[in-house]
């Protein structure tokens, strides 16, 4: 084994042992009533955060490209989730929760995934910063798309209107324009946020590590090379694009399908820009890094709860700390020295951070 | 001697509110709402109202309420978290959420967790519709459309009717709809309707369509701001029907730069006017601007509405301290709809949908001041 994939070897490990050990400390803690209301309200918020901050990461740190509309395909799936969800209930009489969620998730993951290669074949031709400009369109025309979107089910059927709500008698109403997905039943599971997690993890892991990763890496480190190679350019960037559009799906049907209530204006462009501080502040490229930083930047503002009107004040001063420190060369140098011995574990001597950047 | 006879009076005296402590009823409220974002206007109007309530009441003695305050930003995630943080703080009622959507998210959570909950300002029907322990202080939408119906045809406002609504808003919507039907019932004639959406910023058409209809009222169940672009349009026309709104409508005297004499006349369906002569309200407002440096808006007194309420209903329902928050629920629930409430906001009851009934109020802008409109 050579000492580069050694180290791959290490830093999947690492991140699986993490997500799984926090998995079952928390179900301990579920088990043992010790967990408080507010962090048992949050574990499945934190798996959806996850789930969108490392597959934004495949976009942007792995493929290079900048997108702002992740919270778009968020949004499609979260609707389309809800939809599925209540047709399975209403028209089929599906009761059993956990195969409806599995199967919301796999219909919102569809659906973004087919809006993400809708954008992506045009715009992933482009040269230059053309995804950022069209992705963030694409998060405000899906937030104007879904206020005007009309969706019920009526004896057994899917009934869809559009600009005007026009529903025959006695539909029950499942997505209502700009009041959004209307009293949705709540089955969202942590289990299945992890599971989601766990998915997550796998696709983008093996993906990152495969033929066709080596090959979306090389066009972001430098284009003109891997085209002189031969690699098909806009193929892999579509890879990288779709894959994390997916995900973005299946993290907003679980979201979608963990509140009674979504709107359409909770997957603004702000929201996006969250996401985006999730995957920099854990660092581009680096999944444990941006599955960290997204269960820390959503815990963070409700244990700052003590602070009152000043938490988004501290929470913004927190990021600049968190920036500060993680590229100051003192502190890193530290660290390394910390960590030193744990690799020397695995190495031998002449650890380094080859892992860091996967 | 005397430093003696005072220390004794004081210690009395510490015994005494001591005794008189441990009679009282302690209670968590929990008030939930936007206190920091974009919606921060009434989440602060909210707490203010409830404050000044909590204090009243716990002056008064029989009862000692803890006021807890989360933020919930107007965001439909946060809000649950702030439920929950709430809860972890001990809260036995919650009070809130302000704003709708939160609202409707939070609710379900507490019809499912069994706890009592009285929001003040939620007027979206999803917010109470099949859950036995939420209750409203203000209006529904669709009851602001049945009340402005009836509040028209019973003070002879007008007699041909023109309705200009949003048809990209749900709150719009909803207003309008009942009123059409209630019109139709009480035989009043709606001489037409126009529609306009979020982004549109001309209202000649519209205007000009219900000044051909001949209509002399025009009802708009809308926002203020594109409200006080109706009012220019039909000023510029010379156009003088009466313009009735209902409590979007509040806040059209503080538009910046927009001209209040357009407004003169506008009619308005509000629980609340902060000019009233009511002792209650007087008394309100002035503790209100003395704490806050403002004049309170309809938010306040419903949450004031909201904490006596809680309080009224602990009271009929005799509860006593340190009951979980499910008993607490369950026993309110018993006594909700034989309660009846006098507060600043009208005389209110309650059926066991959780819908308020109260008479409404409409109030006339004369002079730029909101003033209650009597006959």
């Amino acid at each position: 084994m050579t000492k580069a994939k050694r180290n791959r070897l290490i830093y999947n490990c690492v991140t699986f042992a993490v997500v799984i050990l926090a998995f079952l400390v928390l179900q301990n803690m579920i088990a043992n009533k010790t967990i408080t209301r507010a962090l048992k309200g949050q574990l499945v918020p934190i798996c959806c955060w996850i789930v969108m901050a490392v597959s934004l990461n495949l976009v942007i740190g792995i493929s290079g490209e900048l997108s702002l509309g992740h919270a778009g395909f968020m949004s499609v799936g979260a609707f389309t989730g809800a939809v599925v969800s209540g047709w399975l209930l209403n028209s089929f009489g599906m009761e059993n929760e956990t195969l409806r969620l599995v199967l919301a998730i796999i219909g919102g993951g569809l659906i973004a995934g087919i809006a993400g290669v809708i954008i992506g074949v045009p715009v992933l031709r482009l040269r230059g910063d053309y995804l950022a400009i069209v992705t963030l369109a694409f998060g405000e025309i899906i937030r104007n798309l879904v206020n005007v979107t009309y969706i019920g089910v009526a004896d057994g059927r899917l009934v869809f209107s559009f600009l005007n709500k026009k529903m025959p008698d006695g539909v029950k109403m499942l997505v209502d324009g700009a009041s959004g997905a209307v009293k949705v039943a709540k089955i969202s599971t942590f289990t299945m946020g992890f599971a989601l997690v766990l998915v997550t993890l796998v696709v983008v892991l093996n993906l990152v590590n495969s033929r066709s990763g080596r090959a979306i890496k090389a066009i972001r480190d430098n284009r003109i090379a891997a085209e002189s190679m031969g690699v098909p350019v806009t193929k892999y960037k579509m890879m990288a694009f779709v894959t994390a559009a997916v995900l973005a799906g299946m993290a907003g049907a679980l979201y979608g399908l963990n509140s009674s209530t979504v709107v359409p204006s909770q997957f603004t462009f702000n929201q996006s820009i969250n996401v985006l501080v999730f995957v920099v502040l854990g660092g581009l490229g680096n999944v444990l890094g941006s599955v960290i930083s997204a269960t820390l930047l959503t815990v963070l503002p409700e244990v700052l709860r003590a602070f009152a009107d000043y938490r988004m004040l501290v929470y913004a001063i927190v990021l600049i700390l968190v920036m500060i420190f993680t590229n100051n060369p003192t502190i890193r140098s530290f660290v390394d020295r910390l960590t030193a011995p744990v690799k020397k574990l695995f190495h031998g001597k002449g650890a380094d951070k080859g892992g860091a950047r996967a | 001697m005397k430093k003696f006879l005072a220390l004794a009076l004081a210690l009395a005296l510490c015994l005494t509110s001591v005794a008189a402590m441990a009679d009282a009823v302690t209670l968590s409220v929990a008030h939930i709402g936007p206190t920091t974002g974009p919606a921060a206007l009434y989440g602060l109007a909210t707490l203010h109202g409830a404050e000044i309530a909590v204090e009243e009441i716990n002056a008064a003695g029989e009862f000692q309420i803890t006021l807890i305050n989360e933020d919930d930003e107007h965001n439909v995630e946060k809000t649950v978290n702030a439920y929950n943080a709430a809860m972890d703080a001990g809260a036995q009622v919650i009070l809130g959420t302000t704003t709708s959507k939160p609202c409707e998210a939070v609710s379900a959570v507490a019809a499912e967790e069994r706890v009592f909950m009285v929001t003040p300002s939620a007027s979206s029907p999803a917010v109470i519709e099949d859950k036995d322990n939420i209750f409203q202080i203000c209006f529904t939408d669709p009851n602001q459309g049945l009340a402005s119906a009836e509040y028209i045809v019973s003070h002879k406002l007008g007699e041909k009717v023109f309705v200009i609504y949003n048809n990209a808003d749900v709150y719009s919507i909803g207003i309008r709809d009942t009123f059409i039907a209630k019109a139709a019932e009480l035989g009043l004639e709606v001489v037409g309707e126009e529609v306009f959406n979020d982004e549109t910023t001309d209202f000649t058409v519209q205007v000009a369509a219900a000044q051909n209809a001949g209509a002399d009222l025009v009802f708009l169940p809308i926002y203020y701001t594109p409200a006080s672009l109706i009012l220019q349009v039909a000023a510029s026309r010379e156009y003088k029907p009466v313009f009735f709104g209902v409590d979007g409508m509040d806040g059209i005297l503080s538009i910046e730069g927009f001209d209040t004499s357009l407004a003169e006349g506008v009619m308005l369906l509000t629980p609340f006017v902060a000019t009233s002569e009511d002792e209650a309200v007087k008394s309100f407002v002035t503790k209100y601007e003395a704490a806050y440096g403002e004049t309170p808006i309809q938010f306040a007194a419903d949450a004031y509405d909201g904490i006596y309420t809680i309080v009224e209903a602990c009271k009929a329902a005799g509860v006593t301290s340190g009951m979980a928050p499910e008993e607490v629920c369950e026993a309110l629930i018993a006594v909700m709809p034989n309660l009846t409430v006098n507060g600043l906001t009208g005389t209110m009851t309650w059926d066991a949908s959780g819908a308020v009934s109260k008479t409404p109020m409409a109030a006339v802008i004369e002079n730029g001041v909101y003033v209650i409109d009597v006959e």
